[in-house]
């Protein structure tokens, strides 16, 4: 309470106090700045735990036979890598980046839905801790797979399942709370002059998720409520004995999993978008095209969720019209990457950290396009699917995609959020590392795939094994070497050169007007956009 | 449990340095052509589409690596100011959709043939279960189930691994060559997929459902194929392989008189006696096969799943439930009934194992004749 009173006296001093002292600056917080930035550290920590999962998996895939762990167990790990690496680091960090970032962009001085925003914030680690709790009931963790499809997770499932439904429940009221507020702040506290057309990519990209958040998490809660009734109120969605059917499981859930797909590298195409300009000095290639190539993506991403199901037993026509569309997908995903090129052409570049995820992320996020091209292709996708194939081509999409994404923009965005510089050369040792680390894991998975080993075995026959002895090594050079990571977030807090208000000498946009570390409050007089 | 962790990760270890040694002649880096016309033109699409991307990257990364070792700040190159080019953008959004349609065209032919399974000269049924394969020849009354014989030894690494390691079986798929097979795929609890990558068929077992799809191996292509279950199943998802054995029709012909012979001389088995010991050691062997998987190699179960038999109030004093449940299975659970899967005396000298067996030492003989009894 006298923290309260505190602050109503500082009103006086509008606009320039700082915050509450204590943990309940934390709890009750509504300022979007610390919002952000408890949305970043609560998906660093989820991305150690889920990657810490990744590393028990890899172990026990070093070499054939069970080693370390046993099928119930290894099945329990994937599957809550799988979750905690989508729903608890790769989401919450974007919203975290969007947090900080969106406000400063558009001149705005805090979220639209302030109070909102501190709860969509404080469901997640309820939501997780549930989730995480399960591991250490007697009847383990979920574990039938990510993707969770029905009967295994209904019939089939271990009796956690009804923690890990409500859980998604939890994120999912989350997710659709923080997607409002990003829309109703993008839309309503622009500063004057700054059009839709004159916002920065980031901005947009995120504007166009948040429409996908609200529009496909509702239907992540429907499938995990259909899964509620059939476990436990006798309904029959996905019970083929009771005259439902386990193949509606899959398109629902994929009507939600494919924009999913979507929701977790567009913002990361911000950011991208961001980054390339300033360290090749040159404006962004193509800005207009860039915003329609976005809106296409998001859009063609609602006709396309059954390419995930080609070997389910559609029908002909079906097959070929999910394969043609999502052929398209590469149309406007080619525009984005010519783009990023014709602005790095003939531009004055340097190459610290940020800009070296970024390039790191065309690269290979394009790879990772390519093999998504590859399986588009119906008739090869039943060769492909279900193999390590797949787990390359979505590993090299979420890892050196969405996750350097989000570390690029960390790197960017660091001297802003601290007014320190961090140290470049840890920065450079902290990329080279993650590089090296993510192919040596993910390249040879396209090989085992292609050579015939299915996704989500604990073992493997034995002309598999020396590609994935060499993935394991890969993995734990990619996992060490995010300590390097932590270390360095934490030196720069600490202290470190002073950073300058533009940060970069090719930054352009009003984030870069404002003091080096960002004030608590900023933009209370809205700047002028011209 | 955090012990046996240990030992376990110390094991890793210590294995990693036995790796090198191990290294001669494994693994291919691409897909199978396989053998069947089907498998070859998918071949031919995944190579066609992997050159097209090949292609696209060398020209997009040339560009980037050109700019990126020319248009850099510490050799003096100084920013251009143009940033957008109309005539750019039509351009290369043209050109991706001349080469996807150009794509589109075999791929579509190529769907349009797999989907093609009229005709067919031999009708396969194939039923996932947790965990193994049932197969069934339609019309031929021949039918069987194909479970995993790679030993628990091999795969905690006590014995050494043998060549197939993980993809043999007790009963082969055997397929004549030269005639179009239809597989007719479905499910009796989760869904699993049936996939052997050297005739390009993955279907998706789903209950409720009987996918459809067929092959035809050329007459010179005989030979054992394998393959594995392709989509998560639970526990035991990565130990139901599949082993498809080609043979001519003469010998196809002939095997499946054998296969009738040998259901009818198994049934006439079953009005034999059996002693004790005859049925604890075939018990021991059906268990090891059939149910370790789920309860336990000494009875224990896993966790609060898989209930343990060892001391379990069924197989000390329920003998008639005893019977039922593996017999019929319960439904809703991972215990499936086993009264297709398993003949009268391997039901009786499993059901004699467990009650005899890990201290249960009821000292009760369940004999062949007391399940065929129970069956009527």
């Amino acid at each position: 309470m006298t923290t309260a009173t505190a602050n109503h006296d500082d009103h006086a001093d509008h606009g320039h106090h700082g915050p509450a002292k204590g943990i309940m600056r934390w709890v009750l917080t509504t300022n979007h700045k610390d919002i952000g930035t408890m949305y970043l550290w609560f998906s660093f920590t989820m991305l150690f735990i889920g990657g810490a999962m990744a590393l028990i998996v890899r172990t026990e895939l070093f070499q054939p036979g069970m080693q370390l762990i046993e099928p119930e167990f290894y099945n329990q790990m994937t599957t809550m890598h799988g979750l905690i690496m989508v729903f608890g680091a790769i989401m919450p960090a974007f919203v975290g980046l969007a947090n900080w970032m969106v406000p400063l962009m558009i001149g705005a001085p805090d979220m639209a839905l302030p109070r909102m925003n501190n709860w969509s914030f404080w469901i997640l680690p309820f939501a997780f801790g549930m989730l995480l709790f399960t591991l250490f009931t007697d009847a383990g963790a979920p574990n039938f797979g990510w993707t969770f499809y029905a009967p295994l997770s209904t019939t089939y499932a271990p009796s956690s399942v009804t923690y890990f439904i409500f859980g998604v429940h939890m994120m999912g009221i989350s997710s659709i709370m923080g997607a409002i507020n990003i829309i109703v702040t993008i839309l309503n506290l622009r500063a004057p002059g700054m059009t839709l057309m004159k916002m920065p990519l980031f901005v947009w990209t995120w504007f166009i998720t948040a429409y996908l958040l609200v529009a496909v998490m509702p239907v992540l809660a429907g499938v995990v409520t259909m899964m509620l009734m059939d476990i436990h109120f006798g309904t029959s969605f996905f019970d083929a004995a009771g005259g439902g059917d386990p193949v509606l499981f899959q398109h629902v859930f994929w009507f939600f999993g494919h924009p999913e797909v979507y929701i977790m590298i567009l913002p990361a195409f911000g950011i991208v978008s961001q980054i390339i300009p300033t360290f090749a000095r040159k404006p962004l290639f193509g800005y207009a095209s860039m915003v329609y190539a976005t809106s296409s993506i998001a859009f063609l991403s609602f006709i396309v969720w059954a390419h995930h199901m080609f070997t389910v037993g559609m029908p002909l026509q079906a097959e070929l019209f999910f394969m043609y569309a999502t052929m398209l997908i590469a149309i406007p995903t080619g525009v984005k990457v010519f783009n990023w090129v014709s602005t790095m052409f003939r531009g004055s570049m340097t190459f610290e950290t940020p800009m070296l995820f970024a390039l790191a992320f065309v690269v290979l996020f394009t790879i990772g396009g390519f093999s998504g091209l590859m399986l588009a292709i119906a008739p090869a996708d039943f060769q492909y699917h279900d193999t390590y194939f797949v787990v390359a081509h979505f590993h090299y999409v979420l890892v050196p995609g969405a996750l350097f994404g989000i570390i690029a923009g960390v790197y960017y965005w660091l001297p802003k959020w601290t007014g320190n510089y961090y140290s470049e050369k840890l920065g450079k040792f902290h990329f080279w590392m993650s590089f090296i680390g993510v192919n040596v894991t993910f390249f040879p998975m396209h090989f085992v795939g292609l050579a015939g080993m299915p996704r989500r075995i604990p073992d493997y026959a034995l002309q598999f094994a020396d590609f994935n002895a060499i993935a394991t090594v890969g993995a734990f050079i990619f996992g060490l070497s995010q300590l390097v990571f932590l270390f360095l977030l934490i030196k720069t807090i600490r202290g470190g050169e002073k950073a300058t208000d533009k940060v970069w000498e090719g930054a352009e946009g009003l984030e870069w007007t404002i003091p080096s570390p960002a004030p608590y409050h900023t933009f209370a007089e809205p700047p002028h956009v011209k | 449990m955090f012990s046996r962790t240990w030992q376990r990760l110390s094991s890793v270890v210590l294995g990693s340095l036995t790796v090198p040694t191990v290294m001669a002649d494994r693994g291919g880096l691409n897909m199978t052509q396989g053998v069947t016309e089907i498998s070859q033109s998918i071949f031919e699409l995944h190579m066609l589409i992997f050159w097209i991307c090949v292609w696209i990257g060398v020209a997009v990364f040339g560009v980037m690596f050109f700019s990126i070792f020319k248009h850099r700040k510490s050799k003096g190159a100084v920013a251009s100011k143009f940033h957008e080019s109309l005539g750019l953008e039509i351009l290369w959004t043209a050109i991706p959709t001349v080469i996807l349609i150009a794509m589109a065209v075999p791929a579509t032919s190529t769907l349009i043939k797999m989907y093609d399974t009229t005709n067919a000269d031999v009708d396969i049924k194939i039923t996932g279960h947790q965990w193994k394969w049932q197969y069934d020849y339609l019309g031929e009354d021949v039918g069987f189930f194909s479970n995993l014989t790679t030993s628990k030894d091999e795969i905690y690494d006590i014995t050494e691994k043998s060549e197939n390691y993980l993809l043999e079986v007790d009963k082969h798929l055997v397929v004549p060559s030269g005639q179009k097979i239809r597989f007719l795929i479905t499910s009796n609890d989760v869904i699993h997929a049936w996939w052997v990558p050297e005739i390009a068929v993955k279907k998706d077992a789903i209950p409720g459902y009987i996918n459809e799809s067929w092959a035809i191996i050329p007459e010179g292509e005989e030979g054992i194929y394998r393959g594995q279950c392709a989509e998560l199943c639970g526990i035991q998802h990565g130990f139901m392989p599949i082993v498809l054995e080609v043979v001519t029709m003469n010998q196809y012909q002939s095997w499946l008189v054998d296969q009738r012979a040998g259901v009818e001389a198994e049934a006439a088995a079953a009005l034999g006696d059996f002693s004790y010991d005859d049925l604890m050691t075939e018990g021991a062997e059906v268990y090891a096969r059939s149910c370790a998987a789920c309860h336990g190699s000494e009875g224990q179960g896993m966790g609060s799943v898989f209930p343990a038999l060892a001391g379990s109030s069924m197989a000390l004093n329920d003998m008639a439930g005893h019977i039922d449940i593996v017999l019929n299975g319960k439904p809703g659970t991972a215990m499936q009934s086993f009264s297709a899967q398993l003949t009268d005396v391997e039901i009786a000298a499993v059901i004699t194992y467990e009650r005899n067996a890990w201290g249960n030492d009821t000292g009760e003989t369940v004999t062949p004749q007391m399940i065929i009894d129970a069956k009527k």
